[in-house]
């Protein structure tokens, strides 16, 4: 399990070179100068010409790409053309308020996911199944920047219960330790503020966490149907077990695992920054980062930021890998 | 050994399975009894109503599309028909219990074995979890496992099918139920794991006098260690009696064909005897005997009317077939007879 670990690790290093040669290449296929962007529509020939060379933008393209091949081999992110900072410092704050956000969704899709699958397919044909299952479709299908504002329109305008943007009370700014806002506030002992935290965070999380929260519960209905006609739930039966640990014990764990893939690949897709969700309800995440630095033709940002997206979705679906040998004994990896 | 006294009995037990939107009978009026410390043989093929009787006596059946229409389920003289799944709960597993046949799919993939067992025991008695595992140890050495306790910490896909079953044997037994029922508990081994399991069973039967019912198509099986037999034909028992009897003086043409599909191998004939055709699908039975379609005797009679259960003159032993009351000419009928 270890030399698999570990070997998973470094097949991670063509993946993701492959990335940053595929990134790059779409990159500069988008037209636009960067130095004509940050300068503005008003900039002289000359002051963009300036720029552009003391960006290194006038190299050619190779010479650009290899040396940020390097930058990044020493762990540099490479710098931003438009706030002239280090990347790999910078994103921090963006990454941890998408893995803030996405950890809260995912939970809330998973809790209410499984368990309405569950109860969908231990009492199939009963009401609560249909109405499950119809929410669920209506869950997939709907469009998620329909929901968010639906959301923000019903719990902040109408019932003025939620705030509808951003992350704390920018009057009462959170000090930050690990940029994760429920901690912070616990760490400091505000419960206050972790309120707002929560308060802020309940909007996005649900608009996030609907449609993995639908495919979550139609999933974990079929495969627990399948499972509970199985021989080893009959045993459980005839053991006299009672038939909530028939569901939650013997089943659910075999059920389970088709739905953890599909788990580690929503929470994948979130991770990589939900644009649409950070930008309707104003959260500094990767996405809204990434998309910033698009809009400003931030190439190294952009590069940087769909790197480290990339990273995080090969290593969800590795951490998922993993999980499957610590639900199912039958599964081994060392050879 | 065998006493009288009826530990379980089934009377008149009617189950039907939902297709559509009609119900069709699976089990069609069965009547029988398990004596104390007895085993009996149901045997009869495929679709024949054996697992849905046993599966009945264990309130597994899933409901819907199955549902019990009809009859009474007495264990030690309470009747089980109207009792609440709280109360079924006591019983199953721990006074009756269950071993199914197919033991490589019946254990849970993904729990370990002494996980599964001890589940079974901790959930009839107050053990803690020291003592269950004692008591686990003891159960897999009783039936014949070797490194009992090495083999608590192994997963089922470890283990040959032979050792699932033996694991499935432990566990039924695990809280000393006063009856067990086997259904083709070695029709998915191969033949000398068969012999040692059907060894195994009757070593507890006489151990711990836990009755058995034996639910095989095999016929060999039976006469290896039943005591009473009764034939199951399409929802039906066509023939009940001592083993002996049936074996040596089979009445009914259905029994008569399945012994004679026994492979002898001192016979000389180069094909084996098969009864012609197939049972029939529930729901698609006509009127009249039901085995006369494909019964080498049948007559007029038997296309009209239904047989009942005829007694013969051997104590015990009752015949569903017209053949048989014209012998006899007493328009006796007994249900249940023990």
């Amino acid at each position: 399990m270890f030399n698999y670990t570990v070997r998973r690790l470094f097949s991670l290093i063509p993946v993701l070179f492959g990335m940053t040669l595929v990134v790059f290449a779409i990159i500069h296929a988008i037209p636009g100068n960067p130095a004509q962007v940050i300068l503005g529509q008003r900039a002289t020939a000359a002051a963009i010409e300036n720029l552009t060379r003391e960006l290194g933008l006038d190299r050619p393209w190779y010479i650009q790409y290899v040396d940020y091949l390097g930058q990044l081999l020493q762990g540099d992110l490479g710098t931003s053309l438009r706030t002239r900072g280090p990347i790999s410092e910078e994103v921090w704050p963006y990454l941890a308020a998408t893995f803030e956000l996405t950890l809260v969704a995912m939970l809330v899709a998973v809790v209410i996911g499984v368990n309405a699958g569950i109860i969908s397919a231990w009492f199939s044909k009963s009401w609560f199944d249909y109405v499950a299952m119809v929410v669920a479709l209506v869950g997939v299908s709907m469009p998620i920047f329909w929901l968010g504002l639906m959301l923000q329109w019903g719990f902040s305008i109408e019932l003025g219960w939620l705030p509808t943007t951003g992350r704390n009370n920018v009057r009462d700014p959170i000090e930050s330790i690990t940029n994760l806002y429920l901690v912070d506030t616990l760490l400091q002992g505000r419960f206050d503020q972790f309120t707002t935290a929560i308060k802020h965070l309940a909007l996005p999380s649900m608009a996030l966490a609907t449609i993995p929260m639908a495919i979550i519960a139609r999933m974990t209905r079929a495969t627990m149907l399948e499972v509970m006609k199985s021989d080893y739930v009959r045993t459980a039966r005839a053991k006299g077990l009672r038939m909530f640990w028939v569901v939650y014990k013997h089943s659910l764990k075999n059920a389970i695992i088709p739905v953890l893939t599909v788990i580690g690949l929503q929470t994948g897709l979130l991770l990589g920054g939900a644009i649409l969700t950070e930008t309707i309800f104003g959260w500094p995440g990767i996405g809204r980062y990434v998309y910033d630095a698009i809009s400003y033709r931030d190439y190294p940002v952009i590069q940087s930021g769909i790197l480290i997206i990339a990273a995080i979705f090969v290593l969800i679906n590795l951490i998922v890998d993993l999980l499957y040998v610590v639900v199912d004994p039958r599964i081994k990896y060392n050879k | 050994m065998v006493s009288k006294d009826p530990i379980l009995q089934i009377k008149d037990l009617k189950v039907s399975f939902q297709s559509g939107k009609k119900f069709i009978p699976a089990v069609d009026g069965i009547s029988f009894q398990l004596n104390e410390g007895e085993i009996l043989g149901i045997v009869g093929e495929s679709g024949s109503g054996k697992s849905v009787t046993s599966l009945a006596t264990m309130g597994l059946i899933p409901t819907p599309p199955g549902k019990i229409e009809n009859g009474e389920l007495l264990f030690e003289g309470k009747n089980l028909k109207n009792i609440s799944e709280k109360e079924w709960r006591k019983i199953r597993g721990n006074q009756i219990s269950m071993i199914f046949q197919e033991p490589m799919t019946s254990l849970n993939p993904l729990f370990t074995i002494g996980n599964q067992l001890m589940e079974a025991i901790r959930l009839h008695t107050d053990l803690s979890k020291a003592e269950a595992k004692i008591r686990c140890i003891e159960l897999l050495k009783l039936v014949g496992i070797p490194r009992a306790e090495g083999i608590l910490k192994e997963n089922p896909h470890q283990l040959s099918g032979g050792m699932r079953q033996r694991v499935m044997i432990a566990m039924a037994m695990a809280c000393n139920p006063k009856v067990l029922i086997a259904d083709e508990p070695t029709t998915a081994l191969d033949v000398t794991i068969q012999a040692q399991i059907l060894a195994l069973m009757k070593d507890l039967n006489k151990k711990t006098a836990t009755s058995i019912i034996l639910i095989t198509h095999d016929l060999g099986v039976v006469a290896e260690i039943c005591e009473r037999v009764i034939v199951m034909y399409a929802g039906q028992i066509v023939e009940h009696g001592d083993v002996r009897t049936i074996l040596k003086d089979p009445k009914h043409p259905y029994t008569k064909g399945l012994l004679k599909s026994v492979p002898d191998l001192r016979g000389k004939k180069d094909r084996l005897y098969s009864i012609p055709g197939s049972v029939p699908t529930p729901g698609t039975i006509q009127k009249g005997c039901r085995f006369a379609a494909r019964c080498d005797s049948a007559f007029e009679a038997c296309f009209e009317g239904t047989p009942d259960l005829y007694k013969m003159e051997k104590q015990g032993h009752e015949v569903r077939c017209f053949l048989h009351k014209v012998e006899e000419r007493s328009d006796q009928h007994v249900g249940v007879t023990s």
